[in-house]
């Protein structure tokens, strides 16, 4: 009996045995997996990689009178039998020379993050009340939330122009109750394109915000209190750190598209109004400088790729030390 | 109702050996009186009256729904009662909020944040105090040294194993010092060993801090090996309270006798009522069963013969001695190691658990399946259970 024990080869002994199994059990997954995964990346590759790269192509062209109005990067010289590859990086550094590029995306930088910083506020305590409110009414006021993206983003718009305009109805309001005089200017300015934004992308905030309350281990709170914790410490100290991948989910959804955000300022703003997107629109529309309005996007994507990075770095990071 | 008075004999001992609960006029550390608790149309709690005595260590032992955890709750402060007062070192509480009373609790699921390293989340709740930056550090540490986790204080809580998150969690809830410590089903989720392990290292820390703890558990064996005394709970209503033998040896009723332990229960009618023994005939047992101690009861009234597994012989053949006798016929049997577990068919067909140590490394004369068996037990081994 025991000699039979020495003679068993290792792979026999359970830990080899279960290694084993975990091995076949992969290659036997693996085609499959790679299937599943390689949906996204085609479908991110057909419809963001190759408009990027085409978008990052037409950058380093020169802009000409022609159809596309840009040049060719490679130029087939007939006499050498060689293509030479011209790539323009004046575009580039024209956006560095011209200071109303670095003000709009200063700008357009600023207004995002006051109105990110706004809808969090405005919308942390919307997640707060719909997670801590029973099941059957947190399926109400969820839906209300979304309710208005069954409308078109651009009638929405509009009807706060309608709200805003100088007749509009809360200027009639107010003067109704006496509170103003004259007509309050609210088209047509910053304030306007603030309440805009923070209109539109309030939604991207609240979901990610509630996702993470809801999910708030209830005994945490408890236990907190029961360690001497008076309501606002208990929030400031267990809640919000808690709530933080949220908060910072939150933040990037409404941050990135009201960075690049054109719609807005456009129909709400004044014509004053420098944001990126505007640019973007004017070098592509009104000056047809198709080279130029690529740069302008493709640095728009760096600004806006590289704080994520970071971000996820320090997540990362704080992952490892953990 | 608890027929077997005269078996608890009353102890000439010097009053100071007694423990607080068995000594007159004592003063209890927490009362507890007649507090109930409503949730709409449900009783949670109803109308329970309960002392503990300084530096206990009670268990509240019920199955799930019982009430025990909300008579925790309340204590705690996270919920209020209906009504009712309670008191802990003479001062009421219930006008004191959860986070100022000088009660600390250990939650099921230990609760620990997971965003504070060991070291931040034991020392949570001396910070709130305002306890100097020096002092938090060095009491801490000390703490972190009662549970024997020094050395994992820059840990997060998702690093530990369960038996290590289980520490932390002790630790948090004791760096206060509360007057009271709350835990609530400490040693749930921990797996067999380890439970066993940490039972007796529970029982050492709270005898050398002194602090009176309150357990709720649903597992029996747990509140035994722990507690100084148990309350057994059921619908909202404390129907023993005892030390842990007290509660196993001589439950006052069917509830409590099947609850705590197994138990075999007879039921029959009283056949003979002597000053000092009874007779009960009962058809279940297909006997009638002898117990050699006086019950207040009345001819021919129906009572329950309980009698614990352990306490029963099974033999092929018929014991010589033994007050009562009774045969079946073997079902079932588990061999445990330690012991063996019999279920015997009685020939008024009701199942009866026998265990029998396993004294012997012998197998041969082993009791098997389908023997013909005779069970016996002593006069004495059998309470009688009037509800």
């Amino acid at each position: 009996m025991s000699s039979r024990e020495f003679i068993t080869p290792l792979t026999q002994t359970p830990s080899g045995a279960r290694r084993q199994a975990v091995k076949w059990l992969l290659a036997k997954l693996a085609p499959g997996k790679t299937l599943v995964a390689s949906i996204p990346t085609f479908w991110l590759a057909l419809f963001f990689l190759i408009p990027f790269a085409v978008v990052f192509k037409i950058s380093l062209a020169e802009p000409a009178i022609a159809v596309p109005p840009y040049s060719s990067l490679f130029e087939w010289d007939a006499d050498l039998a060689l293509a030479t590859l011209q790539l323009n990086l004046g575009n580039y550094l024209f956006l560095f020379e011209d200071a109303l590029y670095l003000d709009a995306y200063l700008n357009s930088i600023k207004v995002a993050a006051i109105s990110t910083f706004v809808t969090l506020l405005i919308a942390y305590p919307m997640a707060y009340m719909i997670a801590r409110s029973s099941p059957s009414n947190r399926v109400i006021l969820l839906s209300l939330v979304i309710l208005p993206f069954w409308t078109s983003f651009l009638l929405r718009v509009y009807a706060w122009m309608g709200f805003l305009k100088k007749n509009g109805v809360v200027n009639e309001l107010l003067m109704s109750m006496g509170l103003i005089d004259q007509p309050l200017v609210m088209l047509q300015t910053d304030f306007a394109i603030y309440i805009g934004i923070i209109y539109t992308y309030l939604p991207f905030m609240v979901l990610p915000l509630y996702s993470t309350l809801e999910k708030l281990d209830g005994s945490l709170l408890e236990a907190a209190e029961d360690l001497g914790c008076k309501p606002m410490q208990r929030f400031f100290l267990v809640t919000l750190p808690l709530s933080m991948p949220g908060v910072l989910a939150g933040c990037l959804l409404v941050f990135i598209p009201a960075l690049g955000e054109y719609v807005i300022p456009a129909l709400l703003g004044g014509s004053d109004t420098l944001m990126i997107g505007r640019v973007l629109w004017d070098e592509f529309f009104l000056n047809r400088d198709w080279p130029r309005a690529s740069a302008v996007a493709i640095l728009m994507l760096l600004f806006l790729v590289m704080p994520i990075m970071l971000l996820r770095n320090a997540q990362g990071r704080r992952e490892d030390r953990a | 109702m608890q027929l077997n008075d005269s078996l608890q004999q009353s102890v000439s001992e010097p009053s100071e050996a007694l423990p607080p609960w068995s000594r007159p006029g004592a003063e209890p550390f927490v009362r507890i009186e007649n507090v109930s608790k409503n949730f709409g149309d449900f009783t949670a709690v109803d109308n329970i009256s309960l002392d503990i005595y300084q530096a206990e260590l009670f268990c509240l032992l019920g199955g799930s729904g019982s009430g025990k955890s909300t008579l925790l709750r309340m204590l705690a402060g996270f919920e209020a009662p209906s009504s009712g007062r309670i008191l802990i070192d003479g001062q009421d509480i219930l006008a004191v909020p959860a986070w100022k009373r000088p009660v600390n609790m250990m939650f099921q699921s230990y609760a620990l944040f997971p965003h504070l390293s060991v070291e931040q989340n034991v020392a949570f709740g001396l910070k709130r105090d305002g306890v100097p930056r020096a002092e938090v550090k060095q009491r801490v540490a000390e703490m972190l040294d009662l549970v024997q986790l020094g050395h994992l204080g820059r840990r997060k809580p998702h690093q530990l194993s369960g038996g290590q998150r289980q520490r932390i969690a002790l630790a948090r809830a004791l760096i206060k010092r509360p007057k009271l410590l709350l835990l609530d089903e400490p040693l749930g989720a921990l797996d067999k060993k380890l439970r066993e392990e940490t039972q007796f290292e529970l029982i050492n820390i709270q005898q050398n801090l002194g602090v009176t703890f309150m357990v709720v558990t649903h597992d029996q064996e747990e509140a035994m090996t722990l507690s100084t005394r148990i309350g057994v709970m059921d619908q909202g209503r404390i129907v023993q309270v005892g030390e842990p033998h007290q509660v196993y040896e001589y439950p006052q009723s069917r509830f409590v006798a099947d609850f705590v332990g197994s138990v075999n229960l007879f039921e029959g009618l009283i056949s003979e009522d002597e000053v000092d023994s009874v007779r009960i005939r009962s058809e279940q047992a297909g006997a009638e069963l002898f117990v050699n101690h006086g019950i207040s009861c009345t001819l021919g009234q129906k009572v329950w013969a309980a009698v614990r597994p352990e306490k029963m012989r099974i033999s092929r053949t018929r014991p010589a001695d033994g007050d009562n006798c009774i045969r079946g016929q073997v079902d079932e049997v588990a061999y445990m190691g330690s012991l063996s577990v019999f279920r015997v068919r009685l020939v008024s067909g009701q199942m009866v658990r026998v265990t029998k140590p396993n004294m012997a490394r012998r197998f041969d004369e082993r009791i098997q399946c389908r023997d013909e068996v005779f069970l016996s037990w002593g006069a004495d081994s059998c309470v009688v259970l009037a509800s």
